[in-house]
């Protein structure tokens, strides 16, 4: 029964990995950017989150309507502003000024917030569980798992149903095509940034509600987010989701042997995923 | 004369270190349909890339309807009117044919070309809506690739090589859709290889040679041999 | 009568010039010892070990188009096997330092073979993923400390030398050895046949596959000759510091955020880049170092802005508005007018 409930928690929290997958995997599926910075990103979220809480003193939940506008804001600013300059078809730009992001968005919030770890206050929700078949389920990672559900599969409604999403797409096949479209591809990138800052907001207070948090977290999100994304397969969003479940999975389950192996067990499996399927479970298949 | 819709002055393009046009001089008039000759390298592609803003000009050597638009993005080129049929049909692989069309009509234009029109045109299009457009043949793919085009109502359609390996009669059944699609007021340019094709559709005629303008005249009245030494540049 | 002739070589006069003041240079940086003081001979060996680092990230960033943000993995590694090797093999530290480095290199077969699956972006952050699987996988060997670390030895320290002086001066002397065999290393693999491969590959894969370069297995030896020198570098860092722990030898910001900074404001992909980064670095950390996260704001700001601005790095300005270079890569072509030939 504990192994039963230690895998359900990692599934659960595969909804948390699932969302700091998701941004990720959409800005590199619409402008081939890796964002090395996402982590910070996500971090950020989480202290804007808490000096929400702080100042207005309200729930984190209602927080988040005033967090997801300005991340989505900042990106679309940073992709306007200094993202776009980088792309082209030299790898070293995006890699090495996300990078430099990193450590400036790293050390502003050391600066600000200094070292200590800090937590986001949900109220009775941090506690309260459900007791199913045996099992007592936090109504937290529930949620958490809901609303990554509920994300990506908006997320796929944009993509494939809406004119922004053909616009995503359109830009991803061929930028000087899409331009001749009347899409403005520097405009169309930075509505893709905003849109993957929106649900790293999201993923950022949910994390900030889970567990304390500190400045030097983010390098450790943005590898969870990218073995998810590799090991769901690039390019496809409900893979993602399977890949964040997966090595949530892994991580409670390799906890329960040794609480030394939590994190080293998910690095092993998604080793194991890269060495025997290098294109991940669900890879997209090519029209 | 009337002020033509396109006038282009003294056109250089670069790729790079490389020239790839030189002072080149051209005018299209309102209604008209113009075709470009030359060999392969010559600069006719480049010639369209520039005119729908692919690539970067000084802003006075491209006017259209008297506005300079060389320095203006391929975006804005478009919603003023400009569209391009790109070489090698250049389709997005990730959209169906619907919305290969529907991003064409995107770019917000009013005028007598939609979906149902489009489908009028090529009813082929219309049975194969919702499959991804890799799936099509390549007359399938060129007309949506036309089409796309068609679809931002644009008052100057460029044709880039839009019969290159394509089979004889499919190229027949495009070029014999042509006259309904420019018999709506548009303007259009044509690039094509086959220099018989394209006298035959065209009024008047520009052979490029090495960047350079080597011939103009009217289409009916260019002699074998004038083209013959345009296009290769020597004396036969 | 006067007739032009053109004459093909790779020296130019500024290189000789480099040549002679770099000698000169060198006899001065040997005899330290014997006029520097105690910190700054540490700051120096610092210095010397970030240059080596920084020369070997360029070479496979500048040159092989492998982006690594997990070059810790290796830096640790050497670092523990140092560690390891005296404490449990009782090697003498010297030769812990060469075992460091051909350890580095057989560990190095799998990662790549494992990493080398992931393209472009995607490699880096793979790479990370290495260093951080290095970095829990040695807080788990509770004979070297685990998670909090362990201190080398007395015993084994003594071995180097017997007088705190002299072993100074000696682990001075590996670390001024580490970075000029390093970057003479760069300097001579990039001059080889496999390093003018590198570069055509660098500067367009396409044409440099179609003259049947394989790309794959230089960019694998690429790699397996970094790590096996990063992890020397690695070994003899962690000698200077005597101490070692997990999170301290696998420091993504200290092996390779500082690292890329160096690179990046140099100049990538030049041999003279990583030099005057580590120069600048070193300036600017001495003077601004109080400030504390300021300080590292500002370092990540100016890269990002060197990134956009000059890609090149502050070499790659040098080198545009004097036609310098230091280390002859290319050849150049000189008219020599001679009398009556």
């Amino acid at each position: 029964m504990d192994w039963l409930n230690a895998l359900i928690q990692g599934i659960l929290l595969g909804g948390l990995y699932a969302l700091f997958a998701a941004g990720l995997s959409l800005i590199f599926g619409v402008m081939r950017l890796v964002n090395i910075a996402h982590g910070d990103l996500i971090v950020l979220a989480a202290y804007m989150g808490l000096t929400t809480t702080i100042v207005l003193g309200v729930h984190p939940f209602v927080a988040m309507l005033l967090v997801i506008p300005a991340m989505a804001l900042f990106g679309y600013v940073l992709q306007r502003g200094i993202l776009n300059q980088t792309l082209g078809d030299d790898l070293l730009p995006p890699l090495l000024v996300t990078f430099g992001l990193s450590v400036i968005i790293q050390n502003a919030l050391l600066e600000v917030y200094t070292a200590d770890p800090q937590k986001m206050d949900a109220g009775a929700l941090e506690t309260a569980s459900v007791s199913v078949g045996g099992l007592s389920l936090g109504i937290l990672p529930l949620m958490t798992f809901g609303i990554a559900v509920v994300i990506i599969a908006g997320l796929q409604f944009i993509f494939y149903r809406t004119a922004l999403g053909r616009a995503f797409r359109a830009v991803s096949d061929n930028q000087d095509i899409a331009q001749l479209m009347g899409l403005n591809r520097r405009h169309v990138f930075g509505l893709a940034m905003a849109l993957a800052l929106a649900v790293t907001a999201i993923a950022g207070i949910l994390l900030g509600i889970r567990t304390s948090f500190d400045p030097s977290i983010g390098g450790g999100r943005l590898i969870f987010g990218f073995e998810a994304v590799i090991i769901g397969g690039l390019g496809n969003l409900w893979g993602t989701l399977a890949g964040g479940v997966i090595l949530g999975a892994a991580q409670t389950l390799g906890a329960k042997i040794d609480p030394g192996w939590q994190l080293l067990a998910g690095h092993i499996v998604f080793l194991f995923i890269l060495a025997i399927r290098p294109n991940g479970l669900f890879p997209r298949i090519s029209g | 004369m009337p002020e033509p819709i396109l006038n282009i002055d003294r056109l250089d393009a670069y790729y790079g270190d490389f020239q790839a046009l030189y002072g080149v001089e051209m005018t299209v008039q309102e209604g008209e349909v113009l075709a470009i000759i030359g060999s392969n390298g010559a600069g006719k592609s480049t010639l369209l890339r520039s005119i729908s803003g692919l690539m970067d000009n000084d802003a006075d050597q491209i006017r259209y309807r008297s506005e300079p638009i060389g320095r203006l993005r391929a975006d804005q080129i478009a919603k003023k009117g400009i569209a391009l049929v790109p070489e090698g049909r250049q389709l997005f692989p990730s959209l169906s044919v619907e919305e290969n069309l529907v991003i064409g009509g995107q770019v917000g234009r009013k005028g007598p070309w939609s979906l149902d029109k489009v489908f009028k045109l090529f009813p082929v299009l219309e049975e194969r809506r919702s499959v991804a457009s890799t799936s099509l043949s390549g007359g399938q793919q060129q007309m949506v690739a036309i089409s796309r085009a068609l679809m931002s109502n644009p008052d100057l359609i460029l044709f880039d090589e839009i019969s290159l390996g394509l089979a004889p009669v499919i190229i027949k059944s495009i070029y014999d859709a042509l006259p309904g699609i420019v018999g709506e007021g548009m303007s259009a340019v044509i690039v094509e290889q086959d220099i018989t094709k394209a006298l035959s559709v065209s009024s008047r005629v520009y052979c490029l040679q090495e960047g350079r303008v080597s011939l103009t005249g009217l289409s009916d009245a260019v002699s074998r041999e004038e083209i013959s030494r345009a296009y290769f540049g020597v004396e036969q | 009568m006067t007739t032009s002739q053109y004459s093909v070589s790779r020296s130019s006069n500024a290189a000789r010039m480099a040549t002679v003041f770099g000698v000169i240079a060198l006899i001065i940086l040997i005899a330290a010892p014997y006029w520097a003081g105690r910190a700054d001979m540490r700051l120096m060996s610092e210095l010397f070990l970030y240059l080596a680092l920084a020369s070997l990230w360029n070479l496979m960033a500048g040159y092989a188009g492998l982006v690594s943000v997990g070059q810790q993995a290796y830096v640790g590694f050497g670092g523990y096997m140092l560690f390891a090797a005296t404490i449990f093999l009782g090697l003498h530290p010297m030769a812990a330092v060469a075992a460091a480095a051909l350890l580095g290199a057989l560990i190095a077969v799998p990662v790549a073979l494992l990493i080398f699956r992931l393209r472009g972006a995607y490699f880096a952050i793979g790479t990370w993923v290495m260093a951080e699987v290095f970095r829990l996988s040695f807080s788990q060997i509770s004979a070297l400390g685990g998670g909090s670390g362990t201190s080398l030895p007395v015993g084994i320290v003594r071995s180097i030398a017997a007088s705190r002086q002299s072993r100074e001066a000696i682990s001075y002397w590996l670390a001024l050895g580490a970075a000029i065999i390093v970057v003479l290393a760069v300097y001579l693999f990039l001059r080889s046949r496999r390093g003018l491969a590198l570069t055509a590959i660098r500067d367009n894969e396409l044409a440099a596959q179609s003259l049947g370069i394989d790309i794959w297995r230089t960019k694998f030896l690429v790699y397996i000759v970094t790590a096996a020198l990063t992890a020397m570098t690695g070994a003899l860092i962690f000698l200077q510091k005597l101490r070692i722990s997990p999170d301290a030898a696998f420091s993504v910001n200290d092996w390779t955020a500082f690292v890329i900074f160096i690179v990046v404001i140099g100049g990538i992909g030049t041999v003279e880049g990583p030099i005057i980064g580590t120069l600048i670095f070193f300036a600017l950390r001495e003077t601004l170092a109080d400030l504390g996260t300021i300080y590292l704001m500002v370092l990540g700001a100016v890269a990002i802005i060197v990134m956009l601005k000059a890609p090149k790095g502050l070499w790659g300005l040098i080198r545009d508005r004097f036609d310098l270079q230091l280390f002859p890569l290319g050849y150049r072509v000189k008219k020599d007018d001679k009398e009556g030939t």
